[in-house]
């Protein structure tokens, strides 16, 4: 029943933990495959779940090139950053059969890899994250060709987003403007809030769908107290953030420090192993190999992520177009921060600091931009 | 985009733009010591249909996929590829025999600018197997010959047996409305014509150059030089037109390898002006 003075405010209510699980098991009699944060090997990552499995009372340690879990001292569902994986590996998935031909003397037949929908529900979704995908949206939906498996995926997933209580060791989403409070691309956003007497979640509605699967769970209207709560969260965590990206236009910065020292120093470092573009959730690069059978009858073609830190990625006859890890580790910066703006309209980072927890040497994308930044004031 | 319904081939393409369409090869030639031309049928029937400077992803079954400019008559007859065996997947295409099946995704990218060019004196140069690419725009010029000005082939090639589609250069050089230039970097005995790097040509160039559009098609680095003797000629950087070569897996804009700066060679290319260009040609291994 909204009331006549807040009828433009978004509907808030509270579930309790109960209804969390109610809300999953709503999303899996909805017929969806629900995927959501779990603990495996030492991470939290995600994966699929059938009921409330998600990483209760854990907490995440990271700084760069380090990850550690932790226990927290509460029961608290999300209280962790984000980890190895991004929703990258559901939408724009890490391997895929293009196609499969069968030759019969002269004639060959193509078919088509087969686009199954799975019907996606992601649970905690962050803010950073939604950017990420808002961002894969536009390469691979927005241009005169899309991507019809990416496409698949995403039109019918269902988005469960969540507010984060915690700002990871690496994080710098508020530089980026992607979070850390989740505005807009979701179905249902989630604000954790424990207390004393009570541990229940603020859920904000975001789509029709959101608010017709949230009238089927026990709920109560929140309270000018929920919502206070809810906001002292987020900005807590918005003045916590563990990096920050320089106060100046990064794209002009890097565009007219193309020969910076800089580049040749962080060169030494990277071992050019294509961590960072693996775990990076916007990154979209791919690459296709063929097989064929011993006897040239069936072949196929099958497209897998790749990396601009390859040698093979730029190889034209002659060799590599950036045969050092200066022009490699130059490219995926640049591209990140620069050039990405004039292509998409958009950063392609969304500071998740993945690329700094992942880095197995610590190489840290907002250092390097700081120290190309405070050359020019030296 | 003009109102006209899409082809069989385009609306395919669209639906499942990574998945390659039938065609056979129809008639193969030797065109030059390592570069093979291949006549091609769509299995579908239809023409194919592209403009000057366009390029396709052909798939050798079983080995691979490679981006390569048409080099047939956009206006008639059967999609025509002219291939270098530089590669695995190259020298496979280019060994393909007549009844061969091929897989063809396209076609792709910003070819050259003929309308541009309408009312204004054109200058081809090509080095090599450049001048494949720039074959579609030649018979364009040719066949609406009265739309343009004095057009004019400089083509450099290695040595005087490099020499791409030869009878039908010499053909054009025996024409009145083409002013035809050929230069080797190495002669032979027997060779007769113009010795040297293809810019050498550029100097003697009898051109407006403020009513000039140049198209140029080569090796990264002849086309950096015939830039720059074309600017030293008084040509403006937005009228240069060069077609630019990298990696490339999708040919759409998606696989990433392509990217030169903020560009997709495939999506936003091949074909750039030099004022584009120049910036990003200036920094090493960009």
């Amino acid at each position: 029943m909204p009331q006549a003075s807040s009828s433009a405010a978004p509907e808030r209510y509270m579930i309790s933990v109960d209804g969390l699980r109610l809300l999953i098991e709503a999303l899996r009699a909805r017929g969806r495959r629900v995927v959501a944060p779990v603990v495996a090997d030492g991470a939290i990552i995600y994966d699929d779940i059938d009921s409330l499995e998600l990483p209760r009372g854990v907490t995440d340690e990271q700084e760069a090139g380090r990850y550690k879990l932790a226990q927290r001292g509460d029961d608290a569902y999300f209280g962790y950053a984000v980890g190895p994986h991004s929703w990258k590996k559901f939408l724009h998935k890490p391997a895929l059969r293009l196609w499969r031909a069968e030759r019969k003397g002269d004639e060959v037949t193509v078919e088509a890899g087969r686009i199954e929908p799975q019907n996606y529900a992601f649970l905690g979704v962050r803010a950073c994250e939604l950017k990420a995908i808002a961002i894969q949206d536009r390469v691979l939906m927005g241009g005169d060709y899309v991507d019809p498996h990416y496409k698949a995926q995403r039109d019918g997933a269902f988005i469960v987003a969540v507010n984060c209580g915690k700002a990871g060791g690496t994080c710098f989403c508020v530089s980026m403007e992607a979070g850390p409070k989740v505005t807009q691309g979701f179905d249902l956003a989630l604000t954790e809030l424990i207390s004393q007497a009570a541990h229940e979640f603020l859920v904000e509605v975001g789509s029709p769908a959101g608010a017709e699967l949230l009238a089927e769970l026990p709920r109560r209207p929140a309270t000018r107290e929920d919502t206070g709560a809810a906001q002292a969260v987020v900005e807590h965590t918005a003045a916590s953030m563990g990096r920050h990206m320089p106060q100046e236009d990064v794209p002009a910065l890097l565009m007219r420090n193309l020969q910076h020292p800089r580049w040749q120093e962080v060169a030494q470092r990277c071992l050019s192993c294509a961590n960072c573009t693996m775990v990076c959730p916007t990154c979209f690069c791919t690459t296709v190999e063929d097989h064929n059978d011993l006897a040239g009858v069936e072949s196929s073609r099958t497209r897998r992520w790749d990396s601009c830190f390859t040698m093979d990625y730029s190889y034209i006859h002659g060799g590599s177009v950036r045969p050092t890890v200066l022009s490699r580790y130059r490219q995926w910066m640049t591209h990140k921060l620069a050039t990405w703006h004039e292509q998409f309209g958009t950063y392609g980072c969304v500071g998740c600091g993945r690329c700094i927890t992942w880095c197995p040497v610590g190489i840290d994308i907002t250092e390097e931009t700081q120290a190309i930044a405070a050359s020019e004031k030296a | 985009m003009p109102d006209v319904p899409m082809s069989e081939t385009a609306a395919l393409l669209h639906a499942r733009p990574m998945v390659p369409q039938i065609a056979h090869v129809r008639r193969r030639r030797h065109d030059a010591p390592d570069a093979w031309t291949l006549e091609l049928d769509m299995a579908n029937g239809e023409r194919f249909l592209y403009a000057p400077g366009q390029f396709n992803m052909l798939t050798a079954f079983g080995v691979g996929e490679a981006a390569i400019s048409v080099s047939g008559d956009p206006a008639e007859g059967p999609l025509i590829h002219t291939i270098r065996a530089v590669g695995p997947v190259s020298k496979a295409l280019s060994q393909l025999g007549v009844g061969d099946p091929i897989g063809v995704r396209g076609p792709f990218g910003v070819g050259w600018p003929m309308a541009q060019a309408e009312g204004k004196d054109v200058v081809v140069v090509a080095g090599g197997l450049g001048l494949a690419p720039l074959r579609p725009a030649l018979y364009r010029l040719l066949r609406e010959r009265a739309r343009y000005g004095r057009v004019t082939l400089l083509f450099g090639a290695r040595r005087p047996e490099d020499i791409l589609f030869r009878q039908e250069v010499e053909r054009w050089r025996g024409r009145l409305d083409i002013d035809v230039e050929v230069t080797v970097d190495h002669a032979t005995d027997e060779w007769r014509g113009h010795v040297g790097v293809v810019t050498n040509l550029i100097s003697r160039l009898d051109t407006d150059p403020s009513k000039t559009v140049a198209m140029v098609c080569g090796p990264e680095v002849m086309m950096r030089f015939v830039a720059m003797a074309l600017i030293d000629k008084g040509l403006g950087e937005e009228t240069i037109h060069l077609s630019m070569e990298r990696n490339m897996k999708c040919a759409i804009g998606h696989c990433g390898h392509c990217q030169l700066g903020a560009t997709f060679i495939c999506r936003d290319g091949p074909v750039f002006t030099y004022a584009r260009l120049k910036p990003l040609l200036a920094v090493k291994e960009l």
